[in-house]
Formats: C-alpha cells, sequence, structure tokens
C-alpha cells in the first residue's frame, strides 16, 4: 500500500510538473504552430493515442474479451486500420486543411462552417455537451473498479475521490492539452502493457500452448451463454446468434466506425502545421494501438487460461458476472505486487489523459459551439459570457459523469463507449465525411443526415434495442411493449441501422436541394 | 492456426498485426511526403486564435 500511495504521488508531481512547463512555455499544439515548430512524430501520435484509448478500452473491453473470446479482436483491427490509418491518411489531412481555411477549432465548428449553418453547430454541441458524459463515465468506472478491486476501496469512495485528483488536474491546467504530459501518460500505458502480454504468454506456456489451451476450454462455457451462441473462445460466436449481433454491431462496428467521427479526435487533426506530421504518426499510432487494444483483448481472453489454471474457475464467474472486474482481478491475484503498482499508474494516465480531453471538448461544445455560435448566432464575441459558460460546461460535464458513474449497472464500460462511439458514428459521419470529399453535399443533406442519424438511433435505442429500452422503459410506457419489435432487432445496435439512413439522407436529400454558393465551395477545396 | 481454433479468429488475429505493419510501411514510404507550403500566415492565424480558446481553461 505504501509503494503504491508513493508511485501515485510521484506520478502526479511529475504530471504536475509537466503541466506548470507547459502552462508557461511554448508546449501546446498552438504554440508549437505559433512557433513555427513541428511536433515531433512520437510525440504527436502518443498524444492523439492517449487521448483514443483509456482505461474504457484496457479494462472494460479487456474484460468484454474475456466473455466474448478472441473475435473481438477484429475491433482491435478496425482501431488501427480505421482509428489510425484512415483516420489520419484518409480523414486527417483534409481536416486539417479545411479547419485551416475554415478557422475551425473545434469540430461542430468545422461541419458549421463547411455547411454554412449555425444550427449544425449549435446542435452538434449540444448533443456533444449531452452524450460524451456517458463515455467519459465509462473511463471513470473503469480507473474506479481498478482502484475497487486492486486497492480494495469502496467504488463510490474510488469515483469520487479520482475525481477530487481530476478535478485539481483541471485546475493545474489539465485541459490545455499539453503535448508532453500526454506522450508521458501514453508511454507509461506502453510499457506496461507490453510487459503485460509478455508476463501473460509465459505464465501460460508460450504464445500457441496458451492459444491451445484457450480452445480446449470451450466447454467450459457456461450454458446460458452456449444458448445465444458462445461456441468458446478461439471461435467466432454462432452466425447471427445474440451473442454474435453484440460483438459485431455493438462492440466491433459500434467502436471500430464511431472512431472516424470522434470529436476530442478530430480536433487533433486540425493542431497540426503539415501533412508530414500526420504520415509519420501513422507508424507509431498504428503499433501504440496494436500494443494498447491488441495486448487488453488478448489478455482478457487469456485470463481464462490463467484462472482456470490457478483456481478452476473462468474469470466471469470469479468477478461474480462483472466483466468490468476482470482485469483489475487479473492484476491483483496474478500479476506480482510491483507490477500492480506500476499498472495502477498507466490506468491513471489511461484515464488521466482521455478524461481531460471529454471535459474539454464537453466545456467548449457549450461554450463555444452552442452559446457564442449556435444561439448566439456568431454575434457574441470571445468574452467573459463565453469563458463563463465553458467552465460551466466543464463543471457540469465532470458532475454527470459522476452521477452517471454511480448509477450505471455491472458490466457497462464496453457497453457506454459503444453508445457514444456508436452515436457519433450515426449523426457526424456521413455530413463529415462527404464534408471533406464530396463538392455536392448540401446545406439541407447535412442537416437531415445529423438530425436523421441521431433521431433513428435515439428510436432505436428507446424502442428496439432490448438493453436500451428495457433500461428507459419508455416504450412500455407507451405501447405496453418492453420493445417495438422482436429478435434479432433487439441485439442489433442503433448505429446498425442509423448509419444507413443518415448516409442515404445525405445523399437524396443533397441530390434534390440547392447547392451552396459557389464561391464558398471553392474556398472550401483552396487545399483540399 | 497458432493454437487458434477458428479461422474468424485466427484471421482477425493476423489482420490485427498485418495493419500495424501497413501502418509502419505507409509511415516509412510517406516519412518525407507531405511538406508542402502551407500558408503560414493563415497557419498563424489560425493557432493564435486556438492559443486564446486554451487559454480560456
Amino acid at each position: 500500500m505504501a509503494l503504491n500511495v508513493v508511485l501515485v504521488i510521484m506520478y502526479l508531481l511529475i504530471v504536475a510538473y509537466l503541466g506548470y512547463r507547459g502552462w508557461h512555455e511554448t508546449q501546446t499544439a498552438a504554440d508549437y504552430m505559433i512557433a513555427g515548430r513541428e511536433v515531433h512524430p512520437y510525440v504527436m501520435a502518443m498524444s492523439y493515442g492517449a487521448t483514443f484509448i483509456s482505461t474504457s478500452a484496457i479494462i472494460g473491453f479487456g474484460g468484454a474479451a474475456s466473455l466474448f473470446g478472441m473475435g473481438i479482436l477484429w475491433l482491435t483491427w478496425m482501431n488501427i486500420f480505421f482509428g489510425i490509418f484512415v483516420a489520419f491518411a484518409v480523414f486527417g489531412k483534409r481536416t486539417r486543411r479545411l479547419g485551416l481555411v475554415l478557422d475551425a477549432h473545434t469540430f461542430p465548428e468545422l461541419l458549421g462552417r463547411r455547411y454554412q449553418s449555425k444550427f449544425i453547430q449549435g446542435f452538434s454541441g449540444i448533443i456533444i455537451f449531452l452524450f460524451m458524459p456517458v463515455y467519459a463515465a465509462a473511463v471513470l468506472i473503469g480507473i474506479s473498479r481498478f482502484v475497487e478491486v486492486y486497492l480494495r476501496i469502496p467504488f463510490a469512495a474510488a469515483v469520487l475521490s479520482f475525481s477530487v485528483i481530476l478535478a485539481l488536474y483541471v485546475i493545474l491546467g489539465g485541459l490545455k492539452g499539453v503535448m508532453y504530459t500526454d506522450a508521458f501518460q501514453g508511454t507509461i500505458m506502453l510499457i506496461m502493457m507490453v510487459i503485460l502480454l509478455v508476463y501473460t504468454y509465459l505464465l501460460a506456456g508460450g504464445v500457441i500452448p496458451a492459444h491451445r489451451y484457450l480452445a480446449d476450454m470451450a466447454y467450459l462455457v457456461p450454458e446460458h451463454l452456449t444458448e445465444v451462441g458462445h461456441r468458446g473462445w478461439t471461435e467466432m460466436p454462432r452466425l447471427g446468434s445474440p451473442h454474435w449481433w453484440i460483438l459485431i454491431s455493438t462492440l466491433i462496428c459500434g467502436v471500430g466506425i464511431g472512431v472516424l467521427a470522434q470529436p476530442q479526435l478530430v480536433v487533433r487533426f486540425m493542431t497540426v502545421k503539415r501533412d508530414r506530421e500526420l504520415n509519420r504518426a501513422i507508424p507509431i499510432g498504428g503499433i501504440f494501438i496494436l500494443a494498447m487494444t491488441g495486448i487488453a483483448f488478448t489478455v482478457g481472453n487469456l485470463t481464462n487460461v490463467i484462472f482456470y489454471k490457478a483456481f478452476g474457475e473462468i474469470p466471469i464467474s470469479m468477478a461474480g458476472g462483472n466483466i468490468d472486474k476482470v482485469i483489475p482481478l487479473y492484476v491483483g491475484k496474478i500479476m506480482p505486487s510491483w507490477f500492480g503498482s506500476l499498472f495502477l499508474l498507466a490506468m491513471l494516465a489511461a484515464s488521466m489523459s482521455t478524461l481531460s480531453s471529454q471535459y474539454h471538448v464537453g466545456g467548449t461544445s457549450l461554450g463555444r459551439d452552442l452559446f457564442e455560435k449556435g444561439i448566439g448566432g456568431g454575434r457574441i464575441e470571445h468574452g467573459e459570457g463565453t469563458i463563463f459558460i465553458t467552465r460551466v460546461g466543464i463543471a457540469l460535464s465532470i458532475m454527470l459523469c459522476i452521477v452517471f458513474s454511480l448509477i450505471f449497472s455491472p458490466s457497462i464500460i464496453a457497453v457506454a463507449t459503444a453508445i457514444f462511439f456508436g452515436l457519433c458514428g450515426a449523426t457526424f459521419l456521413p455530413s463529415f465525411l462527404f464534408g471533406l470529399y464530396w463538392k455536392g453535399m448540401t446545406k439541407a443533406g447535412a442537416i437531415f443526415s445529423v438530425l436523421g442519424g441521431f433521431m433513428v438511433s435515439m428510436i432505436w435505442m428507446g424502442f428496439f434495442h432490448a438493453k436500451g429500452a428495457h433500461a428507459l422503459g419508455i416504450s412500455n410506457y407507451l405501447f405496453g411493449k418492453p420493445t417495438l419489435a422482436g429478435f434479432p432487432w433487439t441485439v442489433i445496435d442503433a448505429q446498425f441501422i442509423a448509419l444507413p439512413i443518415s448516409f442515404a439522407l445525405a445523399v437524396g436529400v443533397s441530390l434534390l436541394t440547392r447547392k451552396l454558393p459557389g464561391e464558398h465551395i471553392e474556398r472550401c477545396w483552396k487545399y483540399l | 492456426m497458432w493454437g487458434i481454433s477458428g479461422w474468424g479468429c485466427w484471421l482477425a488475429y493476423v489482420f490485427c498485426i498485418l495493419s500495424a505493419i501497413l501502418c509502419v510501411i505507409y509511415g516509412v514510404v510517406m516519412w518525407n511526403r507531405g511538406d508542402e507550403e502551407a500558408d503560414e500566415a493563415e497557419i498563424a492565424k489560425w493557432a493564435k486564435e486556438q492559443r486564446e480558446i486554451e487559454e480560456r481553461f
């Protein structure tokens, strides 16, 4: 315990020092640009990666891997291919150039200015502000579950005490996006995950024997899981079964596609001076993501082997059915104590780097996008009013996040993350993609796409998707039925339905409505 | 298949490694590309406003 406390204090002091330096020197991405300097590709990639990957990916999805099996590695493939390669090479470069000519500083502002629509900016701002805390709660639950299991502190106390640490971090300048702080946090995460993988494979008897042992454990899958399609940890679930739909439509596609329209990640592309910086960040980013989610999901699976060998039980039963506790239990019961202390730091780093960017985006969505540009119609200048609303936005984001963390049910991290990613994908992705690549996309097309994607997602979650509809209870209240349709619709993720509709609306409405002025399109395409 | 019984899971494992290799190859090939002439004044204007936004925190 004493070692843990000393290490945490040392870590916080280093982060505070880096934040302090960033406050006084030229350390943010904007400072680099003003100084005419390029951000080192390692720092750029780590900064992006540390924002992208959090305790949600490592603890939440790592725990989900122990239940869903190695098929979840398709999400790692999507994280690398879409989340890094496509995001940087296809979206990133054009986002940077469009953001520059349109003088856009937030994701809603980029969409709003591209389509000359204050409504899009304001509406996008309010959606992000309201739903970002759901994702932030997933991250906060991740670190709090680790602290709960590893340090044996009650969950609610862990949520509140970590929130206090985070509030201090925010006050000390953690929201400024100091590049070195993110890079430092990313490096800690990278080192600890590599150690975790090597140790786990060694413990399980080597790479191939470990996989073989896991394959041979298929008979241990609980009956309630085999009934819904689970066929063992090294097999994909039965095609079309409830388990298959949840794995494919919610966990893999929800997060794998939704990553392309994440407001806190898109802004990273705008704070880069040249395409070269993005090109150079791709290899480091690809390896970083492989080392984060690839390792978390592989180790998540192998916890079955290790726990069964050590205790004769599979992790899901050891964790009392709460998959969010599997990775914390594994680190606490199996890994050496020195590793547990350092892993705690890595999880602190993973959650602080992501949460700070989530709160940053939550605050600016309310202050700049909704208040200053949306409601204010661009007539409000940057002033005390905006600063006040932005700070209120950050405070509200933190409070909502704490409330969600305390009321959400167990095994929620991966699902809550997928809800936010899927919602962003369905709502923003068509407008974002066509905004970068299609001159013919109209303002009406973008508005219909954004509104349609959002509304279909909400309706699907409230009336069709079983988990969402049961939790909200609206369908039962209005129609006397828990959901309006039967299987398989009850297990298909909202984004799976809403994203194609959002794309169809974007194209269909754009073909029928008035084009944007030619000079505006020319301006947008100045560097595209 | 490296001890993994299902081809769907084995492919996922292989694709993860291949996609990371793709990123490395792309980065190496493109390492010195993308150094186009940028409008320094435009970049400076954007960056100054960005810093103003950041300083609100």
